[in-house]
């Protein structure tokens, strides 16, 4: 008989119980409504053990890639661990800072140097803990190869307590607790001729610099275009190497974009007005958004009306640059 | 043999065709998109997935209960016959565009229907 393991308790599951039944036959209620494995109320992380496919169907590819499923379709075959969705923390290791440098007058890069194994891809998202316990989310920008350290992008924000400790206060030499990772903004290989579209702002910009060189670094063919907005050109970083990645990359497309003032090279308009004046139809395109939560919502919005299918946009809004973390 | 509306439709590949259309409709029409906006939108097309497999009489355990208590926020926030009308309009342009057959849109129209009185919580 399979066991399930939700909040530190362990239920035996019988046959022919689906994870649902078994943890309200425990008197555990997760939230659930069509019972059918459709309407993904039910939604759960399975952070040990394998889910037969059957509870994964319909999810998006990203979320079956992590070992995520829906509660009331699931019968399980071997035990599994099991937690609400984002909040299951698959590995927990120190790291130490190897790199900190400006990206910009606001953007600081950390490049950290984790002492044990730690798997993630590109886009995801990791929890920085500091040593009292203080907890902050930052997306991923590097590639999943061991020989390079794991780089975020950190904005400093106005009385934002871990932003400012991590741009005044920590240093190369350090050391600090890292987990995750988590979230579904990453590169699927599988369909290399699809056109990708990516739209960031601010730090925002982090994640999608690790989707484009990962989507990349496993051969895709079709377009990335990447458009990276912001109101002014300070705020604009890494502008070189994208113009160096999009020469070396007849297939990858920079857009940089400021709200006003715009210099030679550089589009004027918002990022989403300039995506919009770029593609009126998105039909088949993959889309990455990242950034602020209201420029995400209106671009999940806009990309979908404009034909994306909803299966195909991936979206990671921060609040400000940092992600409260759960 | 008798297959059923949902099989005769297309079964869950027709659910996952006409989810990205309906919704699309949805949010594009005036009349009704301000009750669909709001929840993310994943959440809220999952959701929608629910409502088409319901329609087109598959694999659903919703009680005429559960459609009375999942629209009784937006019945507080006045919905009423016109907006229930603009759904079914556009579960049939839905339809029509997927190249369903005029019998089966019916059919399914018919089913939807049926749950005119809980939705509305009359
Ligand atoms: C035509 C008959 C209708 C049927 C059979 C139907 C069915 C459903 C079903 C099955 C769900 C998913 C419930 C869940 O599992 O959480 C749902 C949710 C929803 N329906 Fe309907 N529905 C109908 C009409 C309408 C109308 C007329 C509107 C508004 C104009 C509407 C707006 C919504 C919204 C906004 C939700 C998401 C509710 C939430 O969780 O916030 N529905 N509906």
């Amino acid at each position: 008989m399979p066991k399930i393991t939700y909040e530190g308790k362990q239920f035996d599951c019988e046959e022919d119980q689906t994870v649902l039944d078994c943890l309200a036959r425990h008197g555990v209620t997760y939230p659930s409504s069509c019972q059918n494995g459709i309407c993904q109320t039910c939604l759960m992380h399975a952070t040990e053990g394998t889910v037969p496919a059957v509870a994964q169907k319909g999810l998006k590819e990203t979320l079956k890639l992590q070992n995520y499923f829906l509660a009331c379709t699931c019968k399980p075959t071997e035990d599994l661990v099991v937690s609400e969705p984002g909040t299951g923390v698959t590995q927990r290791v120190v790291a130490q800072v190897v790199g900190k440098k400006p990206l910009n007058h606001d953007i600081m890069r950390f490049q950290l140097a984790p002492d044990d194994e730690f798997e993630f891809r590109s886009g995801q998202f990791l929890h920085l803990k500091r040593d009292d316990g203080l907890v902050r989310s930052y997306s991923i920008a590097s590639l999943p190869d061991s020989d390079t350290p794991i780089e975020i992008h950190v904005r400093r924000m106005d009385n934002g307590e871990m932003t400012t400790w991590l741009h005044d206060t920590l240093k190369v030499g350090d050391a600090v607790e890292i987990q995750g990772p988590v979230g579904e903004c990453f590169y699927v290989p599988g369909n290399p001729e699809q056109n990708i579209l990516l739209i960031g702002t601010g730090s925002g910009l982090g994640p999608l610099w690790g989707i484009v060189r990962d989507a990349l670094k496993q051969g895709h063919t079709g377009r990335i275009h990447l458009f990276h907005g912001n109101y002014d050109i300070n705020g604009l970083y890494l502008m070189d190497e994208l113009k160096q990645l999009a020469r070396d990359n007849p297939n990858f497309l920079y857009t940089p974009c400021v709200d006003s003032h715009a210099p030679e090279g550089v589009e004027e308009g918002r990022v989403d007005a300039v995506v919009s004046r770029t593609y009126s139809d998105l039909k088949d395109w993959k889309v990455f958004i990242c950034g602020h939560a209201n420029m995400v919502d209106n671009m999940k919005r806009k990309t979908f009306l404009a034909g994306a299918s909803l299966q195909n946009i991936y979206a990671d809004s921060f609040v400000d640059s940092s992600k409260e973390a759960a | 043999m008798s297959d059923s509306l949902y099989d005769k439709i297309g079964g869950e590949a027709a659910v996952d065709a006409a989810v990205d259309i309906f919704y699309r409709k949805v949010l594009a029409d005036d009349r009704i998109s301000k009750y669909f906006e709001g929840i993310d939108m994943e959440t809220q097309a999952a959701k929608q997935k629910a409502f088409l497999t319901m329609a087109f009489g598959g694999p659903n355990s919703y009680t005429g209960m559960d459609m009375r208590e999942g629209h009784a926020h937006l019945v507080k926030n006045g919905l009423n016959d016109s907006h229930f009308d603009a759904v079914m309009e556009n579960l049939g342009a839905t339809l029509s565009e997927l190249n369903v057959p005029a019998e089966l849109i019916a059919e399914a129209a018919a089913i939807a229907e049926s749950t005119r009185n809980d939705v509305l919580g009359k």
